[in-house]
């Protein structure tokens, strides 16, 4: 194996690459690219265009509307697709809450990612599921 | 010790120090002199040049200096076109690179590249203390760091480590000695009809795959991940077109063999590798039988003990995680130059990182950093140039059509005038575009960057601070002569900012 094993070993544990093989997970350590941010730096800005599809590998961030906090996302969780996905800017903040390591995929990279890995895709829709369930929770 | 006290900057403490003679530390050490920063410059190479006194292997850079272009040489818009000159204030030390080159193309070769940077150290006359090799760091009481080298203990406050990322790593399963590796390969002709497999599908192994096309009788190479080309991503992303002969090889079916498959096992037989693949879209391994196996599976940054004192670092290469001004986000008084400085990664809009891993890129970055050290750490604040209302469309504009900085680092550098009601409207500069849009205590201003988008000639894209708030806006369509100072671009900023520049007017001269 010629990449780096240590985080083909924590995306192994991640539910959204839960149906991959090794090569298929070697393949993502190769095609994301990895980025840190320290505790409270912003990773995604509300209303600023073009940002990315990011999985956290460790450390905590918050998504923050408006400056107010929601909720917060963990090793494992993603975010960044709907605004790839739309073409729009975010709708919310994402800041470290503390270091934060991900991996990042380019906006115009996502679709062919999500085409070419269907049981990725699949992933990614229960996660848009869960979050729609949350927002009508909040929205009653 | 008479040998100690010869050179300059001597064992001691000084407010700032500065570790490197690579292009980015000689960027930084004469931006700061320019700026009248005290400083010491220390390296462990006998003589300027960084990994340029050594590298590409092959011996020729795969960054252009155009001897003739649409500029004058020395202008700044010239630096457009010359990606490997640093950059003076004094006409005689600008656009060293054409000069010294012989004209046979426009890449400079490797002697060619170090020889430009040698010129530049001279003609500048900056002063390093060479042979002077960094070996531990300590954290002292009080603040400074202590570094010990070969010549004695340095102590500073603030320390810029330029350092370069030319450590070449590999992963354990090609550990083997015989594993060859970038910079310990053989003459050329050495690989005469020779089956070569290469490990790793970036630039540093298609640069081996392209220069032993003529020699090896097979070229395999591998890595999970498909090849990307610069040209296809419109950035410094992917493979260098320098490179890609290989790729049109493979492509046209005339020998190489370009694998998406990670290796698996290696196995040494004598003078024979046994290389076992495995590919994400095939359920069979596939088995290869090799003379020469070449780990060209990146590079790590060599920070010695940075780590340990807590200084964090990320991804393969092991970079130090910065901030927008390229201080370690973890340790306070550490800096980073040169490539390195790609470690704090700005905006990666559309997914597209900043230059910075590039002479074309960080020698602005070096300017940058030297005036925030300069602000920071020296107190030496910085004179704004005042501009009246009806001089900013065109500023920001001749900057997004001509301006160095925004042409080379886009939607990471960018042009900052404030607009302040009490203060006027002043030219703040170069800024990093993360630290602008996250500044949130920063006066009303406006920046402007070029941005890329992949698909896109490039284009210019206006941010808007009010009270905290950033906005951003594009200028459209992209033009395909580059030209941004078209009535039509004028027409579009003006009415973004004229609301703005009419407010601050208004409010001063009430």
């Amino acid at each position: 194996m010629d990449v780096r094993q240590d985080v083909v070993d924590i995306l192994s544990g991640f539910a959204l690459f839960a149906d991959l093989s090794t090569p298929e997970l070697e393949n993502i350590v190769q095609s994301f690219g990895e980025v840190y941010f320290a505790e409270g730096e912003r990773v995604i800005r509300q209303g600023l265009t073009a940002t990315g599809f990011y999985v956290i590998v460790e450390g905590a961030a918050t998504i923050s509307v408006g400056g107010k906090e929601r909720t917060g996302l963990r090793p494992g969780d993603f975010f960044g697709e709907i605004s790839c996905l739309l073409g729009e800017p975010p709708t919310a903040d994402i800041i470290a809450q503390k270091a934060l390591r991900c991996l990042v995929l380019a906006p115009g990279a996502l679709e062919e990612f999500l085409v070419t890995n269907p049981h990725v895709m699949y992933r990614v829709l229960q996660g848009e599921a869960r979050k729609l369930r949350t927002t009508t929770r909040w929205l009653s | 010790m008479a040998e100690l006290t010869d050179g300059p900057f001597p064992p001691g403490r000084y407010e700032l120090l500065v570790v490197g003679s690579g292009p980015g530390a000689l960027q930084l050490a004469y931006s700061l002199r320019a700026l009248g920063i005290e400083h010491a410059v220390i390296s462990e190479d006998p003589a300027p040049g960084g990994m340029f006194r050594r590298w590409p292997i092959f011996q020729r850079m795969l960054s252009w200096t155009k001897p003739f272009a649409e500029h004058e040489r020395g202008s700044t818009a010239y630096e457009r076109y010359d990606w490997n000159s640093l950059l003076a204030d004094e006409e005689s030390s600008r656009a060293i690179m054409p000069s010294v080159m012989d004209g046979t193309s426009y890449f400079p070769s490797r002697p060619e590249m170090e020889r430009g940077l040698v010129s530049f150290a001279e003609r500048t006359g900056l002063k390093v203390r060479y042979g002077c090799r960094w070996e531990e760091t300590r954290k002292l009481e009080g603040g400074d760091f202590a570094l010990e080298t070969t010549d004695g203990e340095y102590r500073a406050p603030t320390v810029v480590f330029a350092v370069g990322v030319a450590q070449p790593w590999r992963p354990a399963v090609l550990a083997d000695k015989d594993v060859q590796q970038y910079g310990d390969m053989r003459p050329a002709e050495s690989y005469r009809d020779r089956r070569v497999f290469i490990a790793g599908k970036q630039n540093s192994g298609f640069e081996i795959a392209s220069g032993l096309l003529s020699w090896a009788r097979q070229i395999v190479l591998a890595s999970p991940s498909p090849a990307q080309l610069s040209v296809a991503t419109r950035s410094l992303v992917g493979v260098r077109a320098r490179y890609v002969q290989p790729y049109e090889d493979w492509a046209l079916a005339g020998g190489v063999v370009i694998l998406d498959a990670s290796i698996e096992s290696v196995e040494r037989e004598g003078g024979v590798f046994h290389v076992t693949t495995k590919s994400a879209h095939e359920d069979h391994p596939r088995h290869f039988e090799v003379d020469d196996l070449i780990a060209a599976t990146g590079f790590v940054c060599p920070l010695r003990d940075l780590p340990d004192l807590g200084v964090a670092t990320f991804g393969q290469s092991r970079l130090p995680a910065q901030t927008p001004f390229w201080r370690s986000v973890t340790m306070d008084g550490i800096y980073f130059a040169g490539t390195i400085m790609q470690g704090s990664q700005g905006l990666r809009k559309h997914g597209i990182p900043s230059n910075s891993g590039a002479v074309q890129g960080y020698r602005y970055n070096a300017r940058v950093l030297a005036r925030h050290i300069a602000e920071e750490k020296f107190g030496k604040k910085r004179t704004r140039r005042s501009l009246r209302p009806d001089a900013v469309v065109p500023y920001l504009l001749a900057e997004a059509s001509r301006g160095p900085e925004l042409w080379h680092q886009r939607s990471y550098l960018a042009r900052v005038v404030s607009i302040d009601a009490s203060e006027g409207i002043a030219d703040e500069g170069i800024q990093p575009l993360a630290h602008f849009v996250d500044d949130v205590q920063g006066p009303d201003a406006v920046a402007i960057a070029l941005e890329a988008n992949g698909k896109e000639d490039p284009y210019p894209n206006v941010y808007i601070r009010q009270r905290g708030a950033v906005r951003e806006q594009r200028l459209a369509p992209a033009d395909p002569l580059l030209d941004y100072q078209q009535d039509l671009y004028v027409r579009q900023l003006s009415s973004i900012l004229t609301p703005i520049l009419a407010r601050d007017l208004t409010r001063a001269t009430q």
